[in-house]
Order: C-alpha cells, then sequence, then structure tokens
C-alpha cells in the first residue's frame, strides 16, 4: 500500500487549490488523483472569460484560470496522477484508485481532501414527458461536444433552464452558426447572472420566457421539435399556453448535483438541501480527516470562492496530519440555517478549532429585496446587513470574528435568516 | 431624441435603464439604482464592447481545437466579423497561453490569443 | 435461401433463433432496427412472472409457468442477471381480500409452486415499506427479476454463434407466397426466400399476419410508462410488489431491477401508433399516484429516468402461436404482451419444436449452448483486477462513472458477436450510461471509442439507428485537428 500524507481526489480548481495550499503549509507527500487526461476539470470546457475578478483581479477564461493553479501545482511538483478513478474511500482513509497505467491500487492517505465537483441533473430526474430521441443533451456535455471535440450537437437549439451554463452555451451555439430559438425557464427569476442573460441573450435576440418549461419531445429517432408551455404558482403547465418550436437539439441547464457518490460509501454524512457532506468550521466531514471543498461541498457561484474555500480544506488538512487540529473537547456550536437562508457551509464551529474569522456561505430560498441579513447567537441578534438584492443563483455570506463568539460564553446556536425589517 | 432600454448588468437587481440621446450624446440615464448603473448605461450606448470567446483548428495537436479570446474588448457590432476570422485561423500544434491566434482581428487593433495549451503530438 | 426467417430480433425472435440453432437449418432474422432488443422487450418491468395472473388452461398461463421454470437454467448457461426475489400481490381494502384467494386458486390450477397467502403482519414483516393499509398479500417466491436486454442479447448471440445469421435495419415490407411454394419477404435491403416465416414482431405482429391470413388479427399498442429510480433507492422494497390485478393488466407495480435500481410502472393506455414510446405528463403522475397506494415513502425524486414501453396486446388477449392455419409455412408469434419476456424460453422451445417437427430438422453436433457475458470486473478481487488490467489495460481505464464500467467492457460489447454499433448498444450490453448522470458524462468518451473502434465518423454515430445521430457537423465547418 502507498503512503500519502494528503489524498486529494479531483483535480478541478478545488482539489488545485488545496493542494498547493497544503504545500504552503508545510505538507510534503500530496497526491492529486484525477480521472480526466488533464488538470483543470471543468474548467477547461469553459472557454469563456469571466473568470477570477476577486482572485486575481482580472476577468480569465476557464483553461486561464485553470491554468494559473496548474502552473502552481507544477512549480511545487505536488504529484499528481491523470485518467484515475477513485473507486472508493473507506472510512480509515484508504483510497483505491484505478488506472491503465498502474492497476488497481490503495493509498493509506493521512488526509483525504474531497474535491469531486458536482455533475448536471439529467433530463430523467425532470421528468419532462415526450419521446427520447438523440438530440438532447444536459448543457455540460454539448459544451463539452463543441468546445473540447469539436462537433456540433445541431443546428437549432432549444434550451431549458436559465442558469449561466445555460446561458452560455446559448451564445456560444449562436457563435458557432447555430439558431437558438428560445430558452425556457420554469422559475419565475433566471438563475443566471445579469451580465450573461444581456451577452449571452440579449446581445443575439435570443428570447427568454420565464415561468416555462418543456412540456412535450417529439421526434422517434432525432428530436424534430419541443413544446413549452407557461406554468403557474406551482410548476404546472396552463393549458392553452403551448408554443412549438421545431429544433434539433434541446439543452438541459436545469441544476448542478455534487458528485458524492465516493463520500457517501466512506461514510460521510450529507446535508439533505446542499447534497454535499455536512462539515464544520475546518470543512471536516465527520469523518475526522476527510475535508471537502469545492462544488463537491456546495455548489458555488463563482469559481473563486472554490479556489478559497479550498485553499482553508488544504490548510485545516495540513493541520489535522500534523495533530494541530485536536478536538479540545469544548462544545460545539450548531449554525442554522432559516427563514429564506437555505442551508450554511459549515453547518457547526468548534471555538477551539475557529480561525480568528470564519466566513459562512449560504443561500437564499428566493428572490429578497431591500432585506436583511441576520444572524442571532441563541436569541440575541448580533448581525443586522441590508442586502439590497439576494437572488437564489449567487452565493451569500456573513464573516464572524472568533472574538464575538468568545464574549457569549455557553453559545449553542447559531442562527443566520433574511428579514424584511 | 432618441431612447434605449438597457438591463443593467452590475448586480442582480438588473435595474431597468432608460437612456435618452440626441445626436449619439447621452442627455439623462433614469431607472438605475446607483452609479454603476449609470457608468455602465452611458458606455453601452456609445461604445458597447465585448470579449470574443470561441475555439479555433488546430492541427498536429492532442486537441483538434483551441481555445481563443480577443486580447481585450472589441466593439460590440465586429463580433460577426470576429467569428469569421477566428472561424477561418487554421492553427499549428504547439500553441501556448498568449500564443496570437489571429493578429489585428479585422483591423480593431487587438490580437485574438489562445487560452490553452495544445502540445504537439 | 433460408429454412426459416424470423421476423423481430427481440426476446420473442431471439428465444425461438437460440432454440433453432440446436438442429441443422438455415435460420436468418430480420429486425427493422439497428439492434436486437430494440422494441417491446427493451421497456417493460423486466420481471419473471410466478404465472397465478394468466386465465386457467390458457397459452399464457402455460408458458409463462414453464418459462419461469425454464429461466433459471438458461440464464445459468448463457449468463444472464437473473434473481428470485419473490412477488407480492397485496390487498389493501378488506372487501377485496377474496380476490387474493382467487388468485392464489388459479395460481395452483396454473401450476404456480409455493403460492401463499400473507397476512397483514406478515406481509409488513417481509416488506417494512408496504402501505399501512395492507391487509394482507398472495405471496409468490418463483417470482424474479431479469435483465431482459442482457437475456435477449444473450440469446441472440448465442444464436449467432450456432450458425443464425441477423440481419439489422432490415424492413418486411411485403410478405407472399410464391409459385415456387417458398415465402417471399420483400425487404427495403431486397429479398428474401424461406420455406418458413415466423412472425415474432411484436407489435406489428398483426401487420405481417394480416399479409398472409383472411383470419385478420389486430394488435393493440398498450403504453406503459415507467419511472427508473436510483439505486439509492433500490432497497425501498426487495421483492416485486403488485397491485391486484383488474381487466388493464396487471397494475402498477414496484420492483426492485436485477441491477440494483427501483422501478414503477407501468400504465396502461391503448393507443394507436406502433411507435408511441412518448411518455406523457398525465401518465407518469397517474403512476405516481398509484404506486403510492400499495407502498409508502416511494422516494419519486431519485428518478433518474422515465420511459415508456407498447405491450403488444391482441384482442383476445392470448399469446397467437402456431402456423396460420390459411398461410401454411408460416408461423404466428403474436399477441405477445406481458408475461411474455417470463414465458420468452418457453415460447422459443415451442416454436423450435413445432418447426422440427414441420422439417424434421436434425440435431447438430457441435451445438454450443453456454455463452460468457461481457466480464464484470466489479466481481474480482483487488488482485484478480489487478491481473485483468495488466493483461488488457482497457479494464483499467473507467468510461462511465455512475455505473463503473471500464474501457475493456466496452470494447467486449463492441467487438463479440452480435457487437454493439450504437450508444444505446453500448448501454444495454455494458450499462454503461445507465446510470444517475444518464450518459452526460460518457457519452463523448464512448463516441470516441466507437470511433476509434469501428471507424465510423463522429457524424455517422448514433444513439440507435437510423435518424439518430448524436452530432450534425464539426465547429468552424471545417475539417482539421486530430480526428
Amino acid at each position: 500500500m502507498l503512503n500519502y500524507d494528503i489524498v486529494i481526489v479531483g483535480g478541478g480548481p478545488a482539489g488545485l487549490a488545496a493542494a498547493v495550499a497544503a504545500r504552503n503549509a508545510g505538507v510534503d507527500k500530496i497526491l492529486i488523483l484525477e480521472r480526466d487526461k488533464e488538470l483543470g476539470g471543468i474548467l477547461n470546457q469553459c472557454i469563456h472569460n469571466g473568470f477570477g475578478l476577486h482572485t486575481f483581479k482580472e476577468e480569465l477564461t476557464g483553461p486561464e484560470y485553470a491554468y494559473r493553479f496548474i502552473e502552481k501545482v507544477l512549480d511545487a511538483k505536488i504529484e499528481y496522477k491523470l485518467n484515475t478513478m477513485v473507486m472508493d474511500i473507506s472510512e480509515d482513509r484508504v483510497v483505491t484508485a484505478m488506472s491503465r497505467e498502474d492497476g488497481m491500487y490503495q493509498i493509506k492517505a493521512g488526509a483525504v481532501i474531497l474535491a469531486m465537483g458536482c455533475r448536471e441533473r439529467p433530463r430523467g430526474a425532470l421528468n419532462i414527458p415526450g419521446y427520447r430521441p438523440a438530440g438532447i443533451f444536459s448543457a455540460g456535455t454539448a459544451q463539452r461536444l463543441v468546445n473540447i471535440e469539436g462537433y456540433m450537437p445541431g443546428r437549432e437549439v432549444v434550451i431549458l433552464g436559465s442558469g449561466d451554463i445555460g446561458l452560455i452555451m446559448a451564445r456560444r451555439m449562436t457563435l458557432e452558426g447555430a439558431k437558438v430559438k428560445v430558452v425556457a425557464e420554469l422559475m419565475p427569476y433566471s438563475g443566471g447572472l445579469k451580465r450573461n442573460i444581456v451577452q449571452c441573450l440579449d446581445d443575439f435576440g435570443i428570447p427568454l420566457k420565464l415561468s416555462h418549461t418543456v412540456v412535450d419531445i417529439e421526434g422517434k429517432e432525432h428530436l424534430e421539435a419541443v413544446t413549452i408551455a407557461q406554468v403557474d404558482n406551482h410548476g404546472k403547465p396552463i393549458p392553452g399556453t403551448e408554443e412549438r418550436y421545431t429544433c434539433d437539439t434541446l439543452l438541459l441547464s436545469c441544476g448542478l448535483i455534487p458528485e458524492n457518490e465516493l463520500s457517501r460509501n466512506a461514510g460521510v454524512e450529507m446535508s439533505p438541501i446542499t447534497s454535499g457532506p455536512i462539515v464544520n468550521e475546518s470543512l471536516e466531514t465527520n469523518i475526522p480527516g476527510v475535508f471537502a471543498c469545492g462544488n463537491v461541498l456546495h455548489v458555488h457561484d463563482l469559481v473563486d470562492y472554490v479556489s478559497e474555500e479550498a485553499d482553508r480544506a488544504g490548510q485545516n488538512a495540513a493541520k489535522f496530519i500534523k495533530g494541530e487540529l485536536a478536538d479540545n473537547g469544548g462544545e460545539e456550536i450548531e449554525i442554522v440555517a432559516t427563514e429564506g437562508a437555505r442551508y450554511t457551509v459549515p453547518s457547526t464551529i468548534d471555538l477551539g478549532r475557529m480561525d480568528d474569522k470564519l466566513t459562512v456561505r449560504f443561500r437564499v430560498g428566493a428572490v429578497y429585496k431591500d432585506s436583511y441579513v441576520s444572524v442571532y447567537f441563541d436569541d440575541e441578534r448580533v448581525m443586522h446587513n441590508k442586502k439590497r438584492i439576494m437572488a437564489p443563483g449567487e452565493m451569500e455570506q456573513v464573516i464572524l470574528l472568533k472574538s464575538k463568539l468568545e464574549e457569549k460564553p455557553g453559545l449553542k446556536k447559531i442562527t443566520v435568516k433574511i428579514e424584511a425589517e | 431624441m432618441e431612447k434605449r432600454e438597457l438591463t443593467c448588468i452590475g448586480c442582480p437587481m438588473g435595474c431597468q435603464i432608460t437612456v435618452e440621446l440626441n445626436e449619439g450624446q447621452v442627455v439623462s440615464v433614469t431607472g438605475n439604482t446607483c452609479g454603476i448603473g449609470d457608468k455602465y448605461a452611458r458606455n453601452e450606448v456609445t461604445h458597447p464592447e465585448r470579449t470574443v470567446t470561441s475555439t479555433a483548428v488546430i492541427l498536429g495537436g492532442d486537441k483538434p481545437r483551441v481555445s481563443v479570446k480577443t486580447a481585450s474588448n472589441i466593439p460590440k457590432d465586429k463580433i460577426d466579423d470576429v467569428m469569421k476570422e477566428i472561424d477561418a485561423a487554421v492553427m499549428k500544434a504547439p500553441v501556448h497561453i498568449g500564443d496570437v491566434v489571429v493578429k489585428n482581428v479585422c483591423g480593431t487593433g487587438v490580437d485574438v490569443v489562445a487560452t490553452r495549451n495544445v502540445e504537439a503530438v | 435461401m433460408y429454412d426459416v426467417v424470423i421476423i423481430g430480433a427481440g426476446v420473442s425472435g431471439s428465444s425461438i433463433a437460440r432454440e433453432l440453432s440446436r438442429y441443422n437449418a438455415n435460420v436468418c432474422v430480420l429486425d427493422k432496427c439497428s439492434d436486437v432488443c430494440e422494441g417491446t422487450t427493451k421497456a417493460n418491468s423486466a420481471i419473471v412472472h410466478a404465472g397465478f395472473d394468466a386465465a386457467e388452461g390458457s397459452l399464457m398461463a402455460k408458458l409463462n409457468v414453464r418459462g419461469n421454470e425454464m429461466m433459471d437454467e438458461i440464464c445459468k448457461d448463457l449468463d444472464v442477471p437473473f434473481k428470485r426475489n419473490g412477488s407480492m400481490v397485496v390487498c389493501i381494502h378488506k372487501e377485496a381480500l377474496p380476490g387474493l384467494q382467487d388468485l392464489y386458486d388459479r395460481g395452483v390450477k396454473n401450476g404456480v409452486k409455493g403460492l401463499r397467502i400473507l397476512s397483514r403482519e406478515e406481509a409488513l414483516e417481509m416488506e417494512p415499506n408496504l402501505s399501512d393499509n395492507v391487509e394482507g398479500a398472495l405471496y409468490a417466491p418463483t417470482g424474479g427479476i431479469v435483465c431482459p436486454f442482457k437475456l435477449n442479447i444473450a440469446m441472440a448471440e448465442n444464436a449467432n454463434v450456432n450458425g443464425v445469421e441477423f440481419r439489422f435495419n432490415t424492413e418486411v415490407e411485403d410478405i407472399k407466397k410464391g409459385e415456387d411454394g417458398m415465402w417471399h419477404l420483400r425487404t427495403n435491403n431486397g429479398e428474401y426466400i424461406a420455406k418458413y416465416v415466423v412472425n415474432a414482431a411484436g407489435v406489428y405482429a398483426d401487420k405481417f399476419h394480416n399479409m398472409v391470413s383472411a383470419n385478420k388479427i389486430h394488435i393493440t399498442p398498450r403504453r406503459g410508462d415507467y419511472c427508473l429510480l436510483d439505486k439509492e433507492a433500490g432497497t425501498h422494497v426487495t421483492h416485486t410488489i403488485f397491485p391486484q390485478p383488474t381487466a388493464l393488466g396487471k397494475g402498477v407495480l414496484v420492483t426492485p431491477t436485477v441491477h440494483g435500481n427501483l422501478l414503477v410502472g407501468p400504465t396502461a393506455i391503448d393507443i394507436e401508433n406502433k411507435e408511441g414510446v412518448n411518455t406523457t405528463g398525465e401518465g407518469i403522475g397517474d403512476l405516481i399516484a398509484k404506486a403510492n397506494d400499495h407502498v409508502k415513502n416511494l422516494p419519486m425524486r431519485k428518478v433518474i429516468t422515465s420511459f415508456a414501453g407498447l405491450r403488444a396486446h391482441e384482442d383476445g388477449h392470448e399469446f397467437i402461436i402456431g402456423e396460420v392455419e390459411d398461410a401454411k409455412g408460416f408461423v404466428d408469434c403474436a399477441g405477445i404482451e406481458s408475461p411474455g419476456l417470463s414465458a420468452s424460453p418457453a415460447i422459443g422451445e415451442m416454436v423450435a419444436n413445432l418447426l422440427k417437427e414441420a422439417m424434421n430438422l436434425t440435431e447438430k453436433e457441435n451445438w454450443i449452448g453456454t455463452r460468457k457475458d461481457i466480464l464484470n470486473p466489479e466481481n474480482l478481487s483487488l488482485e484478480e483486477r489487478n491481473e485483468l488490467i495488466k493483461k488488457n489495460p482497457a479494464y483499467g481505464n473507467i468510461i462511465c462513472r455512475c455505473e463503473s464500467i471500464s474501457e475493456g467492457e466496452i470494447l467486449d460489447a463492441i467487438h463479440r458477436p452480435l457487437g454493439a454499433r450504437t450508444l444505446d448498444g453500448v448501454k444495454r450490453r455494458t450499462r454503461a450510461g445507465m446510470g444517475r448522470c444518464q450518459a452526460g458524462f460518457c457519452s463523448p468518451k464512448v463516441m470516441e471509442i466507437i470511433h476509434r473502434e469501428l471507424g465510423l465518423p463522429y457524424e455517422e454515430i448514433t444513439k440507435s439507428g437510423g435518424q439518430s445521430k448524436i452530432v450534425t457537423h464539426r465547429t468552424k465547418n471545417q475539417k482539421g485537428g486530430n480526428q
């Protein structure tokens, strides 16, 4: 069996940043396991710009952003294995991996960092009625075909879902000569950035139909047409509002799901809201020495926050293997999201292990205008910040100071909620 | 007097901004709720610009396409023409980040550059 | 010229082909699709019925019970996943309890072994997720679950190895008795001549029957919508759970599949279109409502795909198997609706016997009765797996991460007899693309392998033959790159 201080599962933005942080914290034996044939993860197919404004103060494309971190990994001579699938992670941190070259082998890891990212919700999970012909793709699969493989899935396109990947693909397909006829969105608002709505749809005259969904798919062998209809407040199609669009391609951009099969098998406890692991202030799961960061933990809006979070996971994993992350026996403080806040990451704080400052990230469940993000220490409101707008598509955050928590001995519960006033 | 309706891209508010123009000069900006909107609207109606990102054909590489971008913004009304020049470009591997794919694309003074490395095989 | 031409490469046609391959005869199977298992066989409940449903004395009952008995051996010989998980018919209304007894009595008369009526408590003990309203259940230990794709594919492969030809993308357009006394089948791929024709054409069996006989039959495509749930929900029930049957069929069942998913369905909607395998919002809604009657807390959020299949429902609700009275040499295998999958081994046996006697066929000396499925490395130890990868590194390269399918398995699927030519062909042989991401991640990789192994240009690779192409053209509208 091989031995490494830290094994990082996934060589995308989260895994790369975690590796670099762990190395900077003085960890010697680090191994990144990546299933694809190159490092960088999904960023390699995200060829549009807009990445890195927070991290690098400039606008990079996905591959460029990834390469900034790949360079750091190469410079630090951190070991990595490509084309390698992690098959299993055990509770005592034995990682089973497999590749053509190395066969199937096991690695005993001092700490494990989960950085597997997320995947797209497929058509089946959406229960869209109709035929099941060729020509229906999740937006990310189409993105890979177009940007990496250089093939077009079709010429006339309908897109369901106005998350950023859907919007970006609307522009991408248009620039490659396809006709994007409409983008339908089930919700009364788009989960995508305003900038993408303007620059990916408005710039090209592509209509966005909010509160609409696909109600029929035609074509036995290949997609021939889809019908979209308006939906009521419960998301149910309204009869009489159907519109039929002939098309040969339907792209689905209907949400992302953290990819946690390995975590579940290892016995990592999951949040039903984020579909990611439940973690404490150190981004550590219920299994000591197993950390999580990036989209496998919760789906992020900006890669900059993935990098930042992964940096913390890398540092904490380093502390763990050096024995500096010991349980101080202190009480655990629970963080609860309620009234508009859907979840928080992390979910608990051990005051003894908390840094001076802790960023708690969360998402809201609906669009809120001129509302307040409030934080309660037990029953006492300690934070009340007005926000002009909050939307489900964007991550929100509050910053907790250790000094403030220490002022409240016996604190049991921190509540994050959205208040109208 | 000309009126233009815009959606501000500054934040998720997405303010609907109305700009009044007289012979190309901005007369008024209304509907925005902060300074970002005002600045955005003035730029967007007088000289809208975009960064174009796409892929270009590459021969002899470990991938069939290399991702590219305009090194800085180009005028929005040139997007189609810029795409035509990108589509016609044929690179030879190896190519590295920042390598010029199309020099001075469409006379904009802006180069199209590679945004990833493609090694020769 | 062939001794026998079989129309249809579904589970009936393939079972007949395999049984016929025991004998010295020239046999050819024609199918309009690009692969085996493209019709009714690919979308059904994937269960092996015990045999208590069908009317006493019917051919359906006889072949169901016989097929059920044969299933262990044939699945062992052909290396097909099959499990006798047992089935339960659940009664949720006290006044309907006598119906369970009727089913029990019918089952006993049909020759079903081991039937038992369970009390509410016994039923709940065996299946804790049954509805709180359960009053009792009929338990059939011989009920089972099977992979219909693999059963169909294995039968066809084995028939092929034993000399049966298969012609895909070949649609029969007309059938006539020639002056030579032979059947002449006109197809889009030329004429086929045969002494005997077997009509195993599923929902199209009436069309071919009616070409040669004055005694018309009529088959209604009876659509069934299904939802398939993630493996995380795969143990919600361990037996196959039926409601009590009605005139329209056996109702919406909830069952584990032999691969560990949970399957909910089918609806029963009579339609006209023989290609009408589209699901509808009403159908799926109806399904979810009905499934919850008998099983509680169904995690319908874990649906990974929904689909519809067509049962070939003949007006008389009976299997029509045998030589057509006014068309000598034309053998029907029509009206094969449920329990057709369960009965398929017996259908093959019956039709092959009939033809053997009619033509005085002799047995082959070198008939091969067994076949190995594509190797499943998951069953190997770490050491064995390492050995395998050393010998063939492709087994170390995972292509489908949801189902953990390696390149080695996909290569085997492509290169074995009647190998896969399409994404669906690969999927049904290996399960690559059948998992929770539904091929989102692996389809570009499988395309790359098909392109490389079969020399098919990307633009010619299809999902399931015909016009089902995945991509239309290259970006930049120009060639180039490393393809």
